[in-house]
């Protein structure tokens, strides 16, 4: 096997994934554990039955202090940038966002945390670079740090009891909550959130104790290292968006079914209605329905239709009437899923389409997702 | 036993050959979740994709090892996927095949080729 390219930056925990045996491969600049010897099936199947801990430190995380010292300053500077309720986001308290355009698309997914006297944000890593430079660029009232930090995420039903063996604490902690606590002596942010439909945590942890905060949890036996092949099907099963994938900037926010996530305040006739960018397109999305729609989809066979797979209304329909856009094998749905977009009036569940997988024309059904039902613990 | 540089492994009895693929190929492949087989009668030639394997992570094509003629697949592996990784060289067989020129399997690699190959 090849080795990996030495010109890959490696997160805090490389030297313990080595260790651990995992199988690395290159994800946006990084070394990554792709799988450990367990594999991607069990991986995924065990974060569904008991707690899966996954290395997420290559992802961004920003914090964004208001120059004033007022957190509403930067609240509302942020608003300019997402057609969130950033203001309304009370101390401890987490909401998913997205940086869009001024066309309406998207730049980028997120979450937002008001961590008291700064907003902390998580955004991804092939998009990290670009995100900084947009919120310097368009917040002057505040500074915007890079936190150099490790992330870890530990999903899955067993995760919370896992977590409190080192702060019980953490059981306070509903869906979306986040608060600084003192895992092994240093000081951590945990939120109560994730990407694997399961109740879990987001733990920033300083570089220089992450592997130790690892090794804590992996003491755990329900505790088992996951990489990033069972991070994909399990967002997928639980009907989240890959940021490049689902969502980019040629996709909007009502196209993409995340209308859930812009609250009544930003909306038309709200305290603070529109003014970020693409308002004129994502509001109007909102009143009347967009063209398409991201839907979930159930092949009839065996076959996974994967990204890119097009999508056709009929057997012999001559042009695509939408795209895959993230599809594989679910392991706890015990079948091929996808998702993908589709013209809105095929967008009802149980319209039948046909996916093109290597020439042949696939019986493929609109579904619901999530595919999994999730466990948040609200 | 034979092996190709595709990490099939080839099994001959009488003048039927086994063809099946290797375990280092289903620890590279990871676990499997569909497997489109040809269809018995099917003829095929050296080097043309006959069967599609898909894994967690992404699909791929398994080449036929010499020309002749499919004479038997196994249904059991399109219907449990999952038998390939467990039992690659014997219950996750994937086809029967008579070939055209018989002097073709002699010509493949032997284990300890195979087992270079793969280092």
């Amino acid at each position: 096997m090849s080795e990996i390219d030495p010109g890959l930056k490696r997160t805090p925990l490389h030297d313990l994934h080595i260790a651990l045996d995992a199988k690395m491969v290159a994800f946006a600049g990084y070394a990554m554990p792709v799988q450990y010897p367990l594999g991607v099936m069990k991986e995924h199947l065990t974060t569904r039955e008991n707690a899966g801990l996954f290395d997420v430190s290559h992802m961004g995380q920003v914090r964004i202090t208001p120059r004033s010292g007022d957190l509403a300053e930067a609240a509302l500077a942020m608003e300019r940038l997402v057609p969130i309720d950033v203001l309304g986001l009370k101390n401890g308290r987490q909401r998913y966002a997205m940086f869009t355009n001024d066309a309406g698309g998207i730049q980028d997914d997120l979450m937002v945390t008001n961590a008291g006297d700064h907003l902390y944000v998580v955004v991804n890593a092939a998009c990290k670079e670009q995100d900084l430079e947009h919120l310097r660029a368009e917040m002057d009232e505040c500074l915007v740090d890079e936190i150099d930090a490790a992330l870890l995420a530990l999903q899955g039903p067993r995760s919370e009891a896992a977590l409190a063996t080192l702060a019980p604490e953490v059981i306070e902690l509903g869906f979306m909550e986040s608060r600084e606590v003192s895992l092994l002596g240093e000081q951590c942010r945990v939120s109560r959130s994730g990407y694997s439909g399961e109740d879990g945590f987001e733990v920033s942890a300083p570089n220089r104790s992450a592997v130790a905060l690892a090794q804590a949890l992996l003491e755990s036996h329900d505790v088992a290292p996951v990489g990033l092949g069972a991070r994909d099907s399990l967002r997928l099963e639980a009907g989240l968006c890959l940021y490049g994938s689902d969502i980019d900037v040629t996709t909007s926010p009502i196209e993409a079914g995340l209308k859930w996530a812009i609250q009544r305040s930003r909306r038309a006739g709200g305290a603070r209605e529109g003014n970020f960018p693409g308002a004129g397109r994502i509001l109007s999305e909102l009143e009347q329905q967009p063209q398409r729609l991201r839907v979930g989809l159930k092949p009839d066979g065996r076959a996974p239709m994967r990204h890119g797979t097009p999508l056709f209304a009929e057997v012999d329909s001559s042009e695509p009437c939408g795209r895959i856009t993230s599809g594989g094998f679910g392991p706890s749905v015990g079948a091929p899923i996808s998702m993908g977009y589709v013209p809105s009036e095929m967008a009802d569940t149980g319209t039948r389409l046909f996916g093109e997988v290597r020439g042949k024309r696939l019986p493929v059904k609109v579904a619901e997702i999530p595919f999994v039902a999730n466990t948040y613990k609200r | 036993m034979k092996f190709t540089e595709e990490h099939e492994w080839l099994v001959k009895d009488g003048d039927v050959i086994t063809v099946g693929i290797t375990e280092h190929a289903t620890e590279q492949l990871g676990d499997i979740v569909f497997i489109e087989l040809p269809e018995v009668g099917d003829e095929i030639s050296a080097g043309s994709e006959i069967v599609t394997i898909e894994s967690v992570k992404a699909a791929s094509d398994i080449t036929a090892p010499m020309d002749g003629q499919i004479t038997q697949v196994n249904e059991a592996i399109a219907e449990a996927p999952s038998m390939v990784n467990e039992d690659p060289m014997k219950a996750g067989w994937f086809f029967k095949m008579k070939p055209s020129n018989p002097a073709d399997y002699d010509a493949l690699m032997d284990e300890a080729a195979y087992k270079e190959l793969i280092g």
